[in-house]
């Protein structure tokens, strides 16, 4: 693993190599372990060791970025020369500001951010092939048990990320993270669970196995029920798969280039009054480096406050451009929040450590599915997608556990549902939701999100199984 | 780049004889060298310029019939050796939870050259040129009054890889691919509508030089582009019902990746995706007794040149076996699908279908789609012709939106812009077209495909699969075609 010393050493080579007004170096990599089984058989094993190295130069405005595996004298020369070479033929560009230092980056103490937490376990860390290997094999044997195949991955890494800049910013963080997907397969009829933790031992492999092969099995010769607005109860999981489709809308540079759904809607009540959305890197459940792609802190940023949208997230450059714009007194607090990208980019910023308030009720999934006279259950949703950007109308599938809920019971399962629903639309139809909890899907990151239940869902078409 | 002809041999006999040594029974290693280039301008200005380049290796073994991969940074003696170590470890750790031993499909060692055939090396242009093109097409697409957000760009890519096996093969490829498209958003009221050429996300891809650029016609297309977005502002929204529609050629090539192409991912069929991209439809069963279209379709997986310069074209795959074409579907009957030498013996083939390949010399090689293509009529006819042979419907062009459900039965997609068409003629631009349906029940409803001149070999550059998830290229040759009795508008309806 890169060391923050090993770093420092490569960047004072790097800026001896370099000739640019001001130069900014990310380091990130680390190891990364993947042991992925189907058919109750290990069938890919895989280990990698990489690091990379990326320079960004600066020549009077004009900026370019290049990257490399390759930390000897010929790969950092030669990512130097790559560097400067393609900014030198850039336009300049009137927004580039100077790279920040390091009092800009960590800014004023913010009363509302906490410490993050320490995310680097050697337990996770120390992780090797057989002792995923033994989780997997018992993951193998509740699937048998329960007369069932089984598909999944345990993966385990160790990685670091940095930054290093010619005004004399050095940021750095390390973590660990392991992460358990686990699929039930019968003959007709699936389960699923997916959890991550920076702390190997907060996962419980088995636990998971057994709660993914009872959906399986309580989900057996699935019936069709016609497609139409359903009452639905989204666990976690698929609550942030699909709630994530609207976050790359909170940014700044969105709103500029107005193909955001937030265009003209900030300040306005757009969801229900129970919706409360924050962004929180310091959040104990969430994950990642507390600073941004220029090395500046995270700050917490409160989105959405009981189902008004207060504001949207900016990278400094994106800031600076917002409080020369003409939509400057249109949308809520300006300043630079710690989420831009490494830069140059054209997207600008974006929230990513999502935290649900819990709701003044909270329920847990027992109580929303007892509280339903007839319902669907939704375990996981597949291959979403959006298909109008400023109705926020997304399309997807359900997928491995979609049972019909009818007089506060599960009743069977049935097959899986296409929906095309518009998020303003579903934010606004919660009736209930259970206390957030850090969960992980496929088609969104992960966040601190609760189960919902909501009324009118739209689902337009139910597909073959 | 980095000179490695002279370290290959060293680096590939130090991986080999150490699992070899260690117990392996088979073992390969793929050495590869990446460089790449991604430019892209927004609203005037140059939105990002990055160059990449990625130097390693990975050896993928059996030991104790099982497999294991290991891929590293480190090229010195010590560091290959224990990769190739860990590589065996991580086999033997795998071997504790089998059912059955691993079971390649016997393939011929060969020892080879080859180099995607290419005109100019894209890495020759200089930035500036490729900086004035795309910001020549972004002054065109916002010359256009109601523009509020043009995007452009150009990307390329080198890799050099060389592969070695156990059983003699020794193979060194060197692949270039070049990308270039740009999208003109329209804001206005309470709708945003955008246009994009060629293709949507990212344009058109294909394993050429900087010749590619150069055929696309870019900049004479952008005032067209830019015109229709903001058109459809004004355009009445695409009605919802059952319709008669003509996809073009590159929504189509996208419905072929999603609804055949993964489909007939082997690797899919026997499960070994389920936990993530899913399974598919086309259980072992099906082969060779499934109608999956009408008589008029006939697709191929042909990952050789001559089929064109795909994405998916290569001489050899990431174990060494040669391209090769494969029927997928003759005639209308499900005749093939995608395979490797650990899946081919499942359907009771022989020898591999040569279709395994990896993003990169850190990720493990899998099944994934070569070019993936609806062959064109024979038959001579163009789009116009098409249209005219129409009383009724609709054409719809380039992809907004895709989705599928995770064993490829039940999909919906929406188009940029669609026309609809009265009595041969188009009548009316229409805004947010989308259709959907059942996989086989939509390819059984096609009753024309128009003939080699419309035919047009998209590239897919973004296809997503894999734990880790892995990107990768692939093919789709397609001409417009059309399509009877769809479902249309379902992606609207009750909203």
């Amino acid at each position: 693993m890169l060391t923050q010393d090993q770093a420092a050493s490569i960047f004072d080579r790097i800026r001896k190599l370099c000739s640019a007004d001001e130069v900014e170096v990310h380091f990130s990599g680390g190891r990364f372990a993947l042991t992925r089984f189907a058919n109750n058989t290990i069938h890919q094993n895989v280990e990698e060791e990489n690091h990379t190295v990326s320079v960004r130069t600066v020549f009077g405005g004009r900026t370019a970025r290049a990257s490399t595996n390759k930390f000897d004298e010929d790969g950092l020369r030669r990512v130097v020369e790559s560097s400067e070479s393609l900014a030198k033929v850039q336009h300049p560009d009137p927004d580039l500001l100077p790279v920040p230092d390091l009092r800009e980056a960590e800014g004023e103490s913010d009363k509302n951010s906490s410490t993050q937490p320490s995310r680097h376990f050697e337990q996770t860390a120390a992780l090797t092939p057989r002792l995923r290997a033994e989780a997997v094999k018992k993951i193998v044997d509740v699937a048998q048990k329960h007369e069932l195949t089984t598909a999944g991955i345990f993966s385990s890494s160790e990685s670091v990320e940095g930054i290093l800049n010619s005004r004399g910013l050095s940021r750095w963080h390390s973590q660990t993270l392991a992460e358990v997907s686990i699929s039930m397969l019968g003959a007709d009829s699936s389960g699923w669970q997916k959890a991550n933790s920076p702390d190997v031992e907060i996962l419980d492999p088995l636990r998971m196995a057994e709660i993914a092969a009872k959906k399986a099995v309580d989900a057996t010769h699935p019936r069709e029920i016609p497609p139409g607005r359903y009452s639905v109860i989204l666990e976690p999981s698929a609550a942030l798969d699909i709630v994530g489709f609207m976050f790359w809308d909170y940014s700044g540079m969105a709103i500029l280039d107005q193909r955001s759904f937030l265009t003209g809607r900030i300040g306005t009540k757009l969801f229900g009054d129970n919706i409360t959305i924050s962004d929180d890197a310091a959040h104990p459940l969430q994950n990642g480096a507390p600073f941004d792609g220029e090395g500046m802190s995270r700050k917490r940023v409160p989105l959405v406050e009981n189902g008004v949208v207060k504001r949207v997230v900016y990278a400094r450059a994106t800031a600076a451009r917002m409080k020369q714009s003409e939509q400057r007194d249109k949308v809520g607090p300006i300043e630079a929040t710690g989420h831009g990208f490494p830069l140059p980019n054209e997207m600008g910023e974006m929230p990513l450590n999502i935290v649900f308030a819990t709701p003044q009720n909270p329920q847990t999934l027992d109580q929303l599915i007892a509280s339903t006279e007839r319902g669907v259950l939704v375990t996981r949703l597949w291959y979403i997608r959006e298909v109008d950007p400023y109705e926020k109308i997304v399309t997807g599938m359900t997928r491995d556990g979609t049972f019909l809920v009818e007089d506060g019971q599960l009743r069977h399962g049935v097959r899986n549902f296409r929906f095309n629903e518009s998020l303003i639309q579903m934010l606004s139809n919660i009736e209930a939701m259970s206390i957030p909890v850090r969960a992980c899907g496929e088609e969104s990151f992960d966040m601190v999100v609760p189960a919902m239940k909501i009324r009118d869902f739209n689902f337009t078409e139910v597909t073959k199984f | 780049m980095i000179d490695l002809n002279f370290r290959m041999r060293d680096l590939a006999n130090w991986a080999l004889d150490t699992a070899n040594s260690r117990g392996a029974s088979y073992a390969d290693a793929r050495i590869v060298s990446q460089r790449s280039r991604a430019l892209t301008t927004k609203n005037g200005k140059v939105g990002s310029a990055s160059d990449s380049e990625s130097l390693g290796y990975s050896v993928r073994v059996i030991a104790d019939g099982a497999w294991g991969f290991a891929a590293s940074e480190d090229l010195s003696r010590a560091g290959v050796e224990a990769t190739a170590a860990r590589a065996v470890e991580i086999a033997r750790a795998s071997a504790k939870v089998k059912q059955h031993d691993i079971q390649l499909a016997p393939e011929k060692p060969v020892t080879a050259e080859w180099t995607t055939p290419h005109k100019i090396d894209p890495f020759s242009i200089s930035v500036e040129q490729n900086i004035a093109l795309l910001l020549k097409i972004d002054s065109e697409l916002r010359s256009v009054a109601g523009i509020t957000l043009a995007e452009t760009n150009l990307n390329f890519n080198r890799e050099e890889q060389w592969f070695v096996s156990s059983e003699g093969s020794d193979i060194h490829q060197t692949k270039y691919s070049a990308g270039a498209g740009y999208c003109a958003y329209a804001f206005a009221g309470n709708e945003i509508q955008k246009r994009s050429y060629p293709n949507s996300y990212g344009g058109q891809w294909q394993n050429k030089g900087y010749e590619l650029i150069d055929e696309l016609k870019l900049v004479e297309n952008a005032h067209r582009i830019a015109e229709e977005a903001v058109a459809l502002h004004h355009a009445d929204q695409c009605p919802e019902g059952k319709f008669d529609i003509i996809l073009d050629s590159s929504q189509l090539g996208l419905q072929i990746h999603e609804s055949i192409g993964h489909p007939i991912e082997l690797d899919r069929v026997l499960g070994m995706e389920a936990n993530f991209a899913g399974t598919s439809f086309l259980t072992l069963d099906k082969l060779r007794t499934l109608k999956y279209g009408s008589e008029m379709v006939n697709v191929v997986a042909d990952a050789r040149q001559e089929h064109g310069p795909g994405l998916g074209t290569f001489a050899f795959d990431d174990e060494g076996v040669p391209a090769q074409c494969t029927p997928i579907v003759t005639n209308g009957l499900f005749t093939g699908y995608l395979s490797s030498r650990e899946t081919a013996h499942t359907i009771g083939a022989t020898r591999s279908g040569g279709t395994l390949r990896a993003e990169g010399w850190n990720r493990l090689p899998m099944i994934r789609m070569t070019n993936i293509s609806l062959l064109p009529s024979e038959k001579p006819l163009t789009i116009e012709q098409l249209i005219a042979s129409t009383d009724h419907g609709f054409l719809m062009q380039t992809n907004r939106s895709w989705s599928i459900d995770d064993k490829r039965y039940n999909f919906q997609f929406g188009c940029e812009i669609g026309w609809e068409i009265k009595n041969g003629k188009r009548v009316r631009m229409v805004k947010n077209p989308s259709y959907s349906g059942i996989t086989t029940e939509f390819w059984n409803a096609l009753d024309a495909i128009c003939s080699r001149d419309e035919w047009t070999l998209w590239g897919t550059p973004n296809c997503g699969k894999g734990q880790p998830q892995q990107v990768m290229g692939t093919g789709h040759g397609a001409a417009p075609s059309r399509f009877r009795g769809i479902n249309v508008g379902s992606a609207y309806k009750g909203s």
